[in-house]
């Protein structure tokens, strides 16, 4: 009965009440926001890459490497000589080691060189493989295979020319090798969608007639003469490396660090990541920290509702004290309808979290390649949830102790 | 007499359901306004009109008699049960077991049902609730007894007109048969019409439930229905130092 008084209550007050659900409910949906974003883009990142072992590049920072090879996030400041290359490939301990030649674009996409080993190594997401939706994957020295977004927004299809531009946001292009499109991946949620990707050859092909970064004034090699020539690589940017055997990536991983010919770095995939949590884990800190703080506050707002209602309320404390109500019912009441307010809010707020997200999940994706699922709330949710009602009960005692002192002083008696 | 109830720790035990001796209260905080009652009692099923005007102390006396205060010196006796030696909260319980109390106006929770406003005594006062049966059944005898339409159970307080929400109160003050009902200008709010009907109801349904009726008034020409009438002046001294 006190239970649906204190609800009639706060539906007599309906406006003031839903301000405050409303204020509530749009914090909790915040803040359960980040959280969602946090560890979708945490789980997009782990599953960007599983089943390599190793990533080697030129030495630079383990992070940074991470980023460039697999993210296509920065640039690499060095290569990777071809026999460098060639010295890990040939060693005993690795069963496959992929290349990757970074540095070229195609409009807003990356174009990366590699060899067909990319396309059975690669694994996502706990060991997916990619899979081509439409054509086939690279036969020609001028194929490439592009990536589900590439088609999307550039609105390409398998047979399509495209021309590479050379280095990232250039104008200079090379023209006179267009490629041809001849698969089309399908959609990983992964860099790779936003990857254009041709052979390692074509790559050489492309800068026949370029030396240090720029094309050599008045030399067009035909396209028919570049076919004939011998296009192996100089150099690389990475490798994806897989070992025979769990046990020998560390010394793998010592050997490559140790190598005497070339400064080189090889790490670990989720060594490197953790490494990249630690980085961003201090933002992701302060982003969780300011929208508890909204939290707090609407909940504050909340205090200052309750706090200016106990005036008007004098007069119905006054009825419930002179039924035989104890003060301390009094305080019980105001404290049940606070956590009735921040139930309904943090509830709604949850609502408005998963319908907004059901609605924004595709923007979000094709915007920030960022698939947040919509799950069932977990546990973590919950505990939000009842952290708030908590809180709420917490916040509400400032008002309900005012109400209690005050109703023990009034009585029965109203003094308007 | 019959009584209701059961007393175990009386020691007074008279035919007195209210008893205030050598009564002395002293409003803190406020300069020197205090009251004093040497000696005021009301028997059981006795009906009587306490006149006086506003600032006599009545609103004081009626807090002293209900327990939400207690005096500095002197005894009130409800039901033969000293309230001095109650906990707060165990005064709390005590007055929703013994005391039906009806406001001037205002009586009801605004937001609440008609049924929820008349049962809420009985949620703070067990043997009451015992003593009241099918408290539903109850309530809606005592509803029809009082004039009030059946469906209006269900109906929200604040859609009541003053004249049934007066009534409503009088509900709420007789579920359960409390022995003392205690009135604070009951009619005031009413036309002179209603207040006819109003207090016929009210003196006819403290009679079938044989209680007690203590009704505080400013207007003497209600006194010939009660058993007696008390000027707030002949019971009770007020000391004021500084007006």
């Amino acid at each position: 009965m006190i239970l649906r008084l204190a609800i009639a209550s706060l539906i007599a007050r309906a406006l003031t009440v839903g301000m405050t659900i409303l204020a509530i409910a749009l914090s909790v949906a915040l803040f359960l926001g980040v959280e969602k974003v946090r560890t979708g883009a945490k789980e997009s990142f782990a599953d960007t890459i599983s089943g390599t072992d190793l990533i080697v590049g030129a030495r630079s920072g383990s992070v940074q490497l991470l980023l460039y090879s697999v993210f296509r996030i920065g640039n690499a400041t060095n290569n990777v000589s071809w026999e460098s290359y060639q010295d890990i490939a040939t060693r005993p301990d690795v069963e496959w080691i992929v290349p990757i030649s970074l540095g070229d674009s195609h409009r807003q996409f990356r174009v990366m060189g590699t060899t067909r080993a990319f396309f059975d190594h690669y694994k996502y997401r706990q060991g997916r493989s990619l899979e081509t939706a439409d054509g086939v994957i690279m036969d020609d020295l001028f194929d490439t295979v592009i990536g589900a977004d590439v088609a999307t927004t550039l609105g390409y299809s398998v047979g399509d020319p495209i021309v590479v531009a050379h280095g990232l946001a250039s104008f200079s292009e090379h023209k006179n090798q267009p490629f041809r499109i001849s698969g089309i991946l399908a959609k990983t949620g992964t860099p790779v969608d936003r990857t254009v990707i041709v052979s390692m050859e074509a790559i050489e092909a492309i800068h026949v007639d370029w030396r240090s970064g720029a094309q050599i004034p008045g030399q067009v090699t035909p396209v028919d003469v570049i076919r004939q020539m011998e296009l192996t690589p100089k150099a690389i940017t990475a490798a994806l490396v897989g070992v025979e055997s769990p046990l020998q990536t560390f010394a793998l991983q010592r050997a490559i660090n140790e190598y005497r010919q070339e400064p080189l770095l090889a790490v670990l995939p989720g060594v490197a990541l953790q490494e990249l949590w630690g980085i961003v884990g201090i933002a992701e800190t302060a982003l969780l920290a300011v929208s508890a703080m909204v939290v707090v506050t609407a909940l504050i707002g909340m205090m200052a509702t309750i706090f200016s209602s106990l005036n008007e309320r004098r007069r119905e404390m006054a009825i419930f004290r002179a039924m035989g109500a104890r003060p301390t019912t009094i305080l019980g009441l105001l404290v049940l309808e606070a956590m009735l307010m921040a139930a309904l809010g943090a509830l709604l707020g949850l609502a408005l979290l998963y319908a907004g997200l059901s609605v924004a999940q595709p923007m979000i994706d094709s915007a920030f390649g960022l698939w947040l699922p919509v799950t069932a709330p977990s546990l973590q949710e919950l505990w939000v949830i009842l952290a708030v009602v908590g809180a709420g009960a917490i916040v509400s005692m400032v008002p309900a102790l005012r109400a209690y002192r005050m109703s023990l002083a009034d009585g029965m008696l109203v003094r308007t | 007499m019959l009584r209701h109830w059961t007393c175990g720790a009386c020691f007074d035990v008279t035919d007195a359901i209210l008893h205030l001796a050598t009564v002395d209260f002293r409003w803190r905080g406020r300069s020197g306004f205090s009251v004093s009652v040497p000696n005021f009692a009301m028997n059981a099923g006795e009906t009587v009109l306490l006149l006086g005007e506003s600032g006599s102390g009545k609103s004081t006396l009626l807090s002293l008699i209900c327990g939400t205060m207690l005096p500095d010196a002197g005894r009130v006796n409800i039901a033969g049960q000293d309230l001095a030696t109650l906990s707060s909260s165990a005064r709390d319980r005590f007055r929703a077991e013994q005391i039906g109390v009806i406001f001037q106006q205002f009586n009801l929770l605004p937001f609440g049902t008609v049924i929820d406003n008349i049962l809420l005594p009985l949620r703070f006062a067990p043997e009451r609730r015992k003593r009241a049966g099918d408290a539903k059944a109850t309530a809606a005898t005592l509803c029809t007894a009082l004039g009030l339409p059946g469906e209006i159970l269900g109906h929200r307080a604040n859609t009541l007109s003053v004249g049934q929400q007066q009534r409503v109160a009088v509900a709420r003050a007789l579920i359960g048969q409390p022995p003392l009902i205690i009135a604070d200008e009951p009619t005031s709010a009413l036309d002179a019409d209603s207040q006819a009907v109003f207090l016929d109801l009210l003196f006819q349904q403290t009679a079938a439930n044989k209680a007690s009726l203590l009704m505080v008034s400013h207007d003497p020409r209600l006194a010939d229905r009660f058993d007696r009438v008390v000027r707030m002046e002949d019971i009770a001294r007020i000391h004021r130092v500084a007006a």
